[in-house]
């Protein structure tokens, strides 16, 4: 019976050739082409201390898209991750410092801040039904004042906490490997995005997040509880945010309430190259990491061949529309 | 009869002959014939997929027909497009009006030819204005010309859009359920510039499902079934009875019927539900084992009843009691909980997901059940249960893992009914189950629901195919303008009599009854 069944029609699905498949192919071509292009042109570019350079530079943008690819696969957007991440270093300043708490408490901080933070935006989108783009621009104008004000427009330094800097600079790894000392906080960002993949594919939040993204009124009539996994879904976004935050907290050993915005749009800028549909239902993380190694890449062999900033920033606008546009037309081939 | 043809060929607006429409796997128009008097209303009736609209599509170019004859004014024309129609002086106004509601009046009705001036660099509002507000005057209606269309009632956007249609110098208008959004003094109103009208030589063309409208204004009246023009008649001293057996046909009134009356107790009973207009105090009940139909015409209340049962719509009053005990249930999640579910008539849309597998929508309702300490999902076991559903139900699909989308519709349908058995519902309401179903899949859904009674299942199913209602139901409800006009038992039940009782509306009903 089951085989008579389920033998009448080819298997649609053979793996490799998948659209999903081929999507983070072309990205990965992408990105290994830019290394290879970079690499000839740029004579320093692949020299240790570069590529090292690089992905300290990917660390919290790619974090950050971490945070946005759950949120836009959900059907939703985030504009406030690069402000969210901000006031959670100025908390996490604000107890190690002010307070003069143990690191661990900070860290626990910015991750509860960071957690809050998103649950106000979802039960502001999920309860009020405020559309997420404004929802979030409110929290990310919301949050940066709020950082500011709290921290009285002044950088807070983790000088009381000599460990705090190990967080992002020191090496675990290298401890182990001693030529491959990659910093803890590139290490972070791939732990981020591993559990992150497990969330969204083997969780039932992952599950829910994709169904909202694809059909949230389906999901409802289904008996789903929307609001509630949608109020989850930004806390999560929320305290990975929170990660982001200690990452650069850390690195510059200071929280600088005056940072922060613009990370969204390069956040959202990885998600998107890394084939990640802003209409919600489709994506992976690890597209995601290769956008946002994609935009670094970019922008940091661009610099070396001594392009003037102005034109690294036209180059990265020209290559979003690009990407996304050929995502577009892989789409509609299927 | 030649002679005759010849004498009234002058009065003739439009004439379409044997006009032939088919779309993929539906054989629309067969042969469809009709015509249209100078300063005549001519009432356009039959059931819901006659071919009225797809007749009235081919009219104003909407639609190309496959064969036919189309003559205006005596004359063979084709209409390639609607442009070519309005050209013609055909025009229509839509049962959903067509207007933007941040515009004026006047703006709306020359939208696309605005007079212009200066050298057609600037829009003429002053004339645009004068014009619309000469058309007002002669339909007798005072609307400000500069009035924001969203500022004005239901009522004065459609005389905006009959406005317009003359505006195109009509002489055949099209009016598809004028009065479905009108109350009692608005249709009276709108009659009174349709007398009008038709005292300055235009031909309109009533299409409607009420009678007591039919009787009132009409002067023939043209009865469309299953694609074909069944016959044209004089309105007057044609009784509503004979307009009814025309509209359903004899053949049809005998299929297989439900056997047997359900004898299980009780599992849902529904007290006095209202929510807005749509749904006037209901109440029902429905037992185990049974297949309760509910008929009745398209926009009669019935998808909004089984909504606001389901908590997708909030109710405004109303007792819902499950198996005795008296539920509150104020969101899907509620019913869900209490084994009620819905499954709507846009599978699509509000059914499935559709980028997602098979075995994810088999299992959608019961996803925690599939997630160990309700976090890691357990994939295996999801996707041997969901196979099991997927033969049970004999879902045809290469694969659980395939993309339901890829799915033929009969087969989608399983898969939603598959994902509320697997949740143990056994409260199931199916609104329009076999709508964009091919027929050899038709009856495969009709013999599953009622597996699923046989199995002691309460089913309400909500169909505008009246041989459905009758093969399927042991009992059917029949609605009309949201109130239940009466209810049948579906043994002895016939499509005249649902007819009847569908087009029974609460404030012509005395008046019909007087006649």
């Amino acid at each position: 019976m089951t085989n008579t069944v389920l033998e009448q029609a080819a298997p649609s699905r053979s793996g490799l050739f998948t659209i999903a498949a081929l999507q983070k192919a072309v990205a990965f071509v992408a990105l290994i082409a830019l290394l290879g292009f970079f690499g000839l042109a740029a004579p320093n570019f692949l020299s240790e201390t570069n590529l090292i350079g690089i992905l300290q530079a990917t660390a919290v943008s790619g974090v950050l898209g971490v945070a946005s690819t759950f949120v836009i696969i959900s059907g939703g957007i985030d504009l406030s991750v690069g402000t969210l991440m901000t006031f959670t270093a100025v908390m996490c300043g604000v107890v190690l410092t002010d307070w003069g708490l143990p690191m661990a408490v900070g860290v626990v901080a910015a991750l509860v801040f960071g957690a809050l933070a998103g649950s106000v935006s979802g039960l502001i989108i999920a309860k009020l039904k405020v559309p997420p783009f404004i929802a979030t621009l409110g929290m990310m104008l919301l949050l940066k004042g709020l950082a500011l004000v709290i921290a009285q427009d002044k950088p807070i330094y983790f000088n009381d906490t000599p460990n705090f800097s190990l967080i992002s600079n020191d090496s675990l790894i290298g401890y182990v490997l001693p030529n491959f000392a990659i910093p803890n906080g590139v290490l972070i960002l791939f732990l981020a995005a591993i559990v992150g993949s497990i969330v969204l594919k083997k969780t039932l939040l992952g599950r829910y997040i994709y169904a909202l993204g694809s059909n949230e009124e389906a999901a409802r009539l289904s008996g789903v509880n929307v609001d509630f996994w949608k109020v989850v879904t930004y806390a999560l976004g929320g305290m990975i945010c929170g990660i982001a935050g200690l990452i650069i907290a850390s690195r510059l050993n200071s929280a600088q309430p005056a940072l922060g915005q613009g990370y969204e749009l390069e956040a959202i800028a990885a998600v998107v190259i890394g084939g990640t549909s802003l209409s919600g239902g489709r994506g992976t993380m690890l597209g995601t990491i290769i956008g946002a190694f994609i935009m670094s890449v970019l922008t940091n062999g661009l610099r070396i061949m001594g392009v003037a900033q102005e034109w690294q920033i036209v180059v990265t606008g020209v290559i979003i529309i690009v990407a996304v546009y050929v995502d577009m037309l892989l789409r509609r081939q299927s | 009869m030649a002679e005759a043809e010849a004498e009234s060929a002058g009065d003739r607006l439009v004439e379409m002959r044997r006009i032939d429409k088919h779309f993929p796997g539906v054989h629309a128009l067969r042969g469809a014939r009709f015509d249209l008097k100078r300063g005549e209303v001519h009432a356009l009736m039959g059931e819901n997929g006659a071919g009225k609209s797809t007749l009235m599509k081919v009219l104003t170019g909407v639609n190309q027909p496959d064969s036919g004859e189309i003559l205006i004014e005596g004359k063979p024309e084709t209409l390639p497009g609607p442009r070519a129609a309005q050209a013609l002086g055909v025009g229509i106004i839509h049962q959903e009006l067509h207007l933007m509601n941040h515009l004026s009046a006047a703006q709306n009705i020359f939208i696309g030819r605005e007079p212009r001036r200066m050298f057609g660099c600037f829009t003429d509002e002053a004339r645009a204005n004068s014009e619309a507000a000469a058309l007002f005057a002669r339909m007798k209606v005072d609307i400000d010309p500069r009035v924001e269309v969203g500022h004005l009632t239901v009522a004065r956007q459609q005389l905006v859009e009959i406005a317009k249609a003359l505006s195109f110098n009509s002489k055949a208008l099209i009016m598809d359920e004028p009065t479905s959004a009108l109350n009692d003094t608005e249709v009276e109103h709108l009659f009174a510039i349709i007398a009008d009208l038709k005292r300055q030589g235009v031909g309109i063309v009533y299409i409607t499902h009420k009678m007591d409208e039919v009787k009132r204004i009409a002067d023939r009246i043209t009865v469309m079934r299953d694609g074909q023009t069944i016959e044209t008649l004089p309105a007057a001293g044609t009784p509503i009875s004979k307009i009814i057996s025309l509209m359903v046909g004899r053949e049809l009134a005998d299929g297989a019927r439900a056997e047997g009356r359900a004898g299980g107790e009780e599992a849902l009973r529904v007290e006095r539900l209202n929510r807005g207009a749509m749904v006037r105090d209901v109440s029902f009940a429905v037992r185990k084992g049974e297949i309760l139909g509910f008929a009745g015409l398209m926009g009669a209340g019935r998808t909004e009843v089984a909504r606001a049962i389901f908590g997708a719509d909030a109710k405004d009053s109303g007792e819902i009691y499950i198996h005795g005990q008296k539920r509150r249930i104020d969101s899907p999640a509620d019913a869900v909980a209490h084994g009620v579910a819905y499954l709507s008539e846009d599978r699509k849309r509000f059914g499935l997901v559709t980028p997602m597998s098979v075995g994810d929508n088999v299992t959608m309702a019961s996803w925690p059940r599939f997630a160990a300490g309700k976090t890691f999902m357990r994939d295996a076991a999801l996707r041997r249960t969901s196979k099991e559903y997927v033969n049970l139900l004999k879902v045809k699909t290469p694969s659980v893992d395939q993309e339901t989308r890829l799915l033929s519709g009969g087969n989608q349908q399983k898969v939603v009914i598959a994902k509320w058995l697997l949740r143990d519902c056994d409260i199931l309401f199916f609104d329009e189950p076999t709508r964009g179903i091919d027929v050899g899949a038709k009856a495969e859904i009709y013999k599953l629901l009622q597996g699923l009674a046989d199995q002691g299942k309460a089913i309400v199913v909500i169909s505008s195919e009246l041989p459905e209602v009758l093969r399927l139901s042991h009992r059917i409800v029949v609605m009309c303008e949201g109130r239940i006009t009466g209810e049948l038992d579906g043994r002895t039940a016939t499509q005249e009599a649902i007819m009847i009782l569908a087009t029974q509306r609460a404030a012509a009903a005395n008046r019909l009854e007087a006649q």
